[in-house]
């Protein structure tokens, strides 16, 4: 069972429509007792950097999805959920994330050519950095759906693949059993339904 | 490199797409369901939903086509026709859209593309806007296209970016239905102003028109059209390969 983490953001439709459509079996709860009963979890999330970190503090899911990681359950951050798995991010001040990649946020704004649109959004192709257990069934080349005007930065060593967008910007990353994609597989098509099942078919931990 | 996008719009009432399309192979060629299927297969790389419906009937079963589709075809999917509310948008967010256009609504009501952009995010909500020259100038036209607002377009495009629209849909009403390629000046006009993604609507024909636009100006994202996808007149596929080979950056 996969547990999509609901701390009140966004919208998880689609995500949860996805994994079905993958044949995974899923739940979207806030619930800290089944977030640990699943075998691995999915952290989502559209917004602002600090009010989700606030609403994962407030609800108390920041211990949970700590502890389940140092067990070594399989943790999939999407998008926002790739971002908070850092240290910090610098969107409008500086704001603490989960910390379990180590590595920061950072603004497009003042690092990209002038001439590129922020946010980065549309279609872009991924680089192959690191081979990745979430990787089996995409390759290099394969395009993406970003949609992001921040990016993890200094996070080198946990780069799995990342996209050209006037420079090199992170679209994923792994530390062990700790994922994440700054992109939105469940609306990449087919490559990224295949990000997904990769996701699903890892090991869970012996019960 | 980021791609140019290719984005079928279909125009739904009642739970059905107007326009006939014709394809062989698909079944109920009147489901926005099997047709959104069918083109996400092909390659679209987003897709449109338009709302022409008038009835609260036909509003509820639009939302239920909508959920049905975001719950089959994994593509970014936004939704029109009908968005005067941030109730509006809530509905049509729910049931699985991405991102929401606005138009006439947004003409009556301006603070709507601030509000929703405060409470969605910006990389929510796109401006799409009916533009015809009115003695030369660039005139906003509300109702589908029948009403001269008089305002003027590119004044009217830069204050909703700047209130919050993360994409403009820019629809040429000079241009729409000619199938003579699309309004190279008027899309020019709107890129200069703006820095966020415009997507060119109306007056695609074929293959060559796309082609043209993306090399005329590197600036726009994407191109959308309707009827030339129904009709099966230009392949969503041989359009992605001739764009390919024309050496503009496709999703394959």
């Amino acid at each position: 069972m996969i547990a999509i983490v609901d701390y009140g953001v966004g919208n998880l439709f689609s995500l949860k429509c996805s994994l079905q459509a993958i044949g995974a079996e899923v739940t979207v709860t806030g619930d800290a007792q089944q977030l640990k009963k699943a075998d691995k979890l999915i952290l989502p999330g559209v917004g602002a950097f600090e009010d989700a970190a606030k609403k994962l503090r407030d609800t108390g899911l920041d211990t949970v999805i700590k502890e389940e990681a140092a067990r070594g359950k399989p943790i999939l951050g999407i998008c926002l959920g790739m971002q908070l798995l850092f240290e910090k991010s610098y969107e409008y001040g500086e704001h603490p994330g989960l910390g379990l990649i180590p590595g920061s946020v950072v603004p497009m704004e003042g690092r990209l050519p002038k001439e590129l649109k922020i946010p980065h959004i549309g279609w872009n192709a991924l680089r192959m950095k690191k081979s990745s257990p979430l990787f089996r069934y995409i390759g290099e080349g394969d395009c993406v759906y970003f949609v992001h005007s921040y990016f993890a930065a200094h996070c080198e060593d946990f780069v799995i693949a990342d996209t050209e967008y006037g420079q090199w910007l992170t679209a994923a990353v792994q530390r062990e059993n700790v994922f994440g994609c700054q992109f939105h597989p469940e609306k990449s098509g087919t490559v990224g339904l295949n990000i997904l099942r990769a996701f699903a078919e890892m090991e869970a931990l012996p019960c | 490199m980021i791609t140019k996008r290719i984005i079928p719009c279909l125009d739904v009432r009642d739970g059905r797409v107007v326009k006939g399309v014709n394809f062989a192979g698909l079944r109920d060629v009147s489901s926005p369901v099997a047709l959104a299927e069918y083109y996400s297969g092909c390659g679209a790389d987003e897709l449109v939903f338009y709302d022409i419906t008038a009835s609260a009937e036909g509003r509820s079963l639009f939302t239920e086509i909508l959920r049905e589709t975001a719950s089959k075809v994994f593509i970014p999917l936004t939704v029109g026709g009908g968005i005067n509310t941030l109730e509006d948008f809530d509905r049509v967010l729910k049931c699985g859209a991405d991102k929401v256009s606005v138009n006439s609504g947004a003409i009556r009501n301006p603070a709507l593309v601030y509000e929703a952009a405060k409470r969605y995010g910006n990389q929510c909500v796109v401006l799409s806007a009916d533009v015809k020259r009115v003695d030369g100038v660039f005139r906003v036209f509300s109702k589908g296209g029948r009403e001269n607002t008089g305002m003027e377009a590119i004044q009217w495009i830069r204050r909703c970016v700047e209130n919050g629209a993360g994409e403009v849909v820019v629809n040429s009403i000079d241009t729409d239905g000619v199938k003579g390629g699309f309004d190279l000046e008027m899309l020019d006009a709107v890129c200069d102003a703006v820095s966020v993604p415009v997507i060119a609507s109306g007056g695609a024909g074929n293959i060559q028109d796309f082609i043209h636009l993306f090399q005329h100006n590197p600036k726009v994202d994407a191109g959308l059209a309707a009827s030339i996808f129904h009709f099966g007149e230009v392949r969503i596929a041989d359009l992605k390969q001739a764009m390919a080979d024309a050496q503009i950056s496709v999703r394959r």
